[in-house]
């Protein structure tokens, strides 16, 4: 390439073979141009992932002093419902009797909490088909079967670890980043322990 | 227009005649909805419903554009501006924003209408594949506008929608759950989804009007088709569009905008669902979320998967959903008739009106709470769709005996058929279509 554009330096402007230095500066031109105009895309597209005051409030901290066992709160983190449970013993033993071999999305009781606070289930209320808020996280909405919550949507049914069982729902509610900032505050959205 | 006996547009007031020098835009509307497009003499009532669906797209962008001046996309204000301001205190607000609601419904009403036509009279196969593949083009966007602006008014069924059908992207495996958060600019629906919606709803309808013009222009190559299938031979064939459609098509635009003014005034909320009168609550769902009724079909359809098969349901519905439209793209080319016209053909005849009872059904289907039988019934109408286009029309197009077809349109037309009927063949019967008969 170099050598050739050397070569027809001497021709240019005669029309001659090969590739000619105006060639070479056209190529150069509408590349830089293409270049630039893809560039130009960038900010056209990035505008649209998740602003700044929206990642604001991307950590919500949560009081579970006064949430007993057998109840449960619903908050709201990044505008989506999360569901803070405190599971009683028997919630406990019952989504440690079952098999991971029998579900989904197999994950167990240990892995969907914190070490030192089985008890304390922390999920999005989001169900996983298609978005809905499932019931349940109070006693006295359904529960469904398994005893944790229901989809009223179209059927999904979760256990007392959260995971799913029965319905269309592909995966376990999530379990979202969180950590214990003492024993009786969790901080939903932080990364950590 | 190809047609050698088209009229050309001769301008008689001196300033008319003066800007066709300059600027030759009378000459292309004259050629495209005037005298100087002809049209074939014997099209039935099913070729009014493109002008009605342009009429309505019409309807739409004008009160769409009043209807913005009071709107506030935010979700403070959104549903309030809606049902408070609009609805009480803008002087005809009532009016604007029902006229907004229905036209919608009637908009899919006539495009509904307008693509079953184009099915039973092959209007997609050649030289119309272009032409039926940015009408599909039209009605993808048109689905796009319609889900957004439902999600304006940010009421329980506005938000929910949002979220179950940003949450299609979420099937798709790595690449879903990030594309949903850059879609909606968040986690859920809010403020940033709200106000994106609100300017791409403001901008698809022109983007629809462009797309219509390459319609119009490239149906206009080979000119409209006609009930019998058979192209224009001369101009015996053809009447010019204006006077003898503009009429035809005027008075029944009159009457189709009759209904739309009875459902606007007496029931405004017969279309819509009650739901979408209570603000949207990010956490808590309403028992049940339904689309508006033009999605039902596509709903039945992304529903009807229930079990993993390889990929997981929730990515087969999507994609279930998705093809169910793509596929449409590929029909010129999956049925291989060479006759146009359904009227000619006896047994897509009867599969037709077949498509026509499962897309019925699948809306029915969609449009209520997921019981096992709704479910079941869902998943058949929907297995029949796929069948419909994947595996009969195939071998239909390859086995069926078409009934002999009119020599020209002005035979159809002028002489009944007898003349045209040819000994060999099944015996066709007659119907109120133009068939042959044989005596």
């Amino acid at each position: 390439m170099a050598t050739k554009a050397t070569s027809a330096e001497d021709s240019a402007g005669t029309g001659g073979e090969g590739v000619r230095r105006r060639d070479f500066l056209n190529v150069a031109a509408v590349s830089f141009a293409g270049v630039g105009g893809v560039v130009a895309i960038a900010p056209l597209l990035v505008q649209m992932a998740p602003s700044a005051d929206v990642l604001a409030l991307s950590t919500t901290e949560v009081d579970i002093s006064k949430v007993q066992p057998g109840q449960g709160i619903k908050v709201s983190w990044r505008k989506q419902p999360v569901f803070v449970r405190n599971l009683t013993p028997k919630e406990i033993s019952e989504a440690n009797a079952v098999p991971l071999s029998e579900l989904r999305d197999p994950q167990t009781l240990a892995e969907r909490t914190k070490p030192g606070h089985m008890n304390w289930l922390i999920t999005l209320g989001v169900c996983t088909h298609l978005g809905c808020v499932p019931l349940g996280i109070s006693a006295e909405e359904n529960r469904g079967p398994y005893g944790g919550y229901f989809c009223p949507c179209h059927g999904s049914e979760y256990d007392t670890a959260a995971r799913i069982r029965q319905g269309p729902a592909p995966k376990n509610l999530v379990v979202p980043d969180y950590e214990f900032t003492t024993p009786t505050t969790v901080m939903i959205g932080a990364k950590g322990k | 227009m190809s047609f050698s006996w088209a009229k050309a547009y001769e301008p008689k007031h001196p300033l008319m005649k003066w800007i066709d020098e300059r600027l030759p835009l009378p000459r292309v509307v004259y050629g495209a909805v005037g005298g100087g497009y002809p049209v074939p003499r014997n099209l039935n009532y099913w070729w009014n419903f493109g002008v009605l669906a342009g009429i309505f797209l019409t309807i739409q962008i004008v009160t769409g554009i009043v209807l913005a001046m009071h709107y506030y996309a935010t979700t403070d204000g959104a549903f309030n501006s809606v049902n408070g301001l609009i609805m009480r205190d803008v002087n005809a607000g009532w009016l604007l924003r029902y006229a907004h609601m229905n036209g919608a419904s009637f908009f899919f009403i006539v495009t509904y209408i307008h693509i079953f036509r184009g099915l039973y009279y092959g209007s997609y196969k050649a030289p119309r594949e272009l032409v039926w593949m940015l009408g599909l083009v039209i009605y993808l966007l048109m689905m796009a506008t319609a889900f957004m602006g439902y999600v304006l008014p940010w009421g329980q069924m506005s938000y929910w929608g949002a979220q179950v059908i940003t949450g299609f992207f979420s099937a798709f495996p790595v690449v879903g759950e990030p594309i949903r958060i850059w879609l909606l600019g968040g986690y859920a629906p809010d403020e940033a989804a709200l106000t994106r919606f609100f300017s791409l709803h403001y901008l698809l309808p022109f983007v629809i009007a462009g797309v219509v013009i390459l319609h119009i222009w490239a149906l206009h190559i080979p000119g409209s088709g006609n009930p019998t299938g058979v192209d224009v031979k001369d101009e015996k064939d053809t009447l010019p569009f204006h006077p003898f459609y503009t009429a035809k098509d005027g008075w029944f635009a009159a009457a189709v905008l009759l209904a739309y003014a009875i459902v606007t005034y007496f029931a405004p909320n017969y279309l819509g669902h009650p739901d979408n009168y209570i603000p949207a609550n990010p956490l808590a769902t309403p028992a049940e979320i339904v689309p508006e009724w033009y999605f039902w079909p596509f709903y039945a359809i992304l529903r009807s998967f229930t079990f993993d098969f390889i990929l997981p349901a929730k990515l087969w519905g999507v994609l279930a959903m998705f093809s169910s439209i793509l596929l449409l793209f590929f029909l010129p080319w999956v049925d291989k008739s060479p006759v146009r016209s359904g009227s000619y053909r006896p047994v897509f005849k009867r599969f037709f009106w077949l498509l026509v009872i499962d897309v019925i059904i699948l809306g029915w289907a969609g449009g209520g709470a997921p019981t096992p039988f709704r479910n079941a019934v869902g998943q058949i109408s929907a297995a029949y769709y796929f069948l419909h286009f994947l595996v009969i029309l195939p071998l239909v197009s390859a086995f069926e005996t078409p009934l002999p077809l009119p020599k020209s349109i002005s035979d159809s037309v002028l002489h009944g058929e007898e003349a045209e009927a040819a000994p060999a063949g099944p015996k066709p019967r007659r119907t109120k279509t133009a068939t042959a008969v044989v005596e």
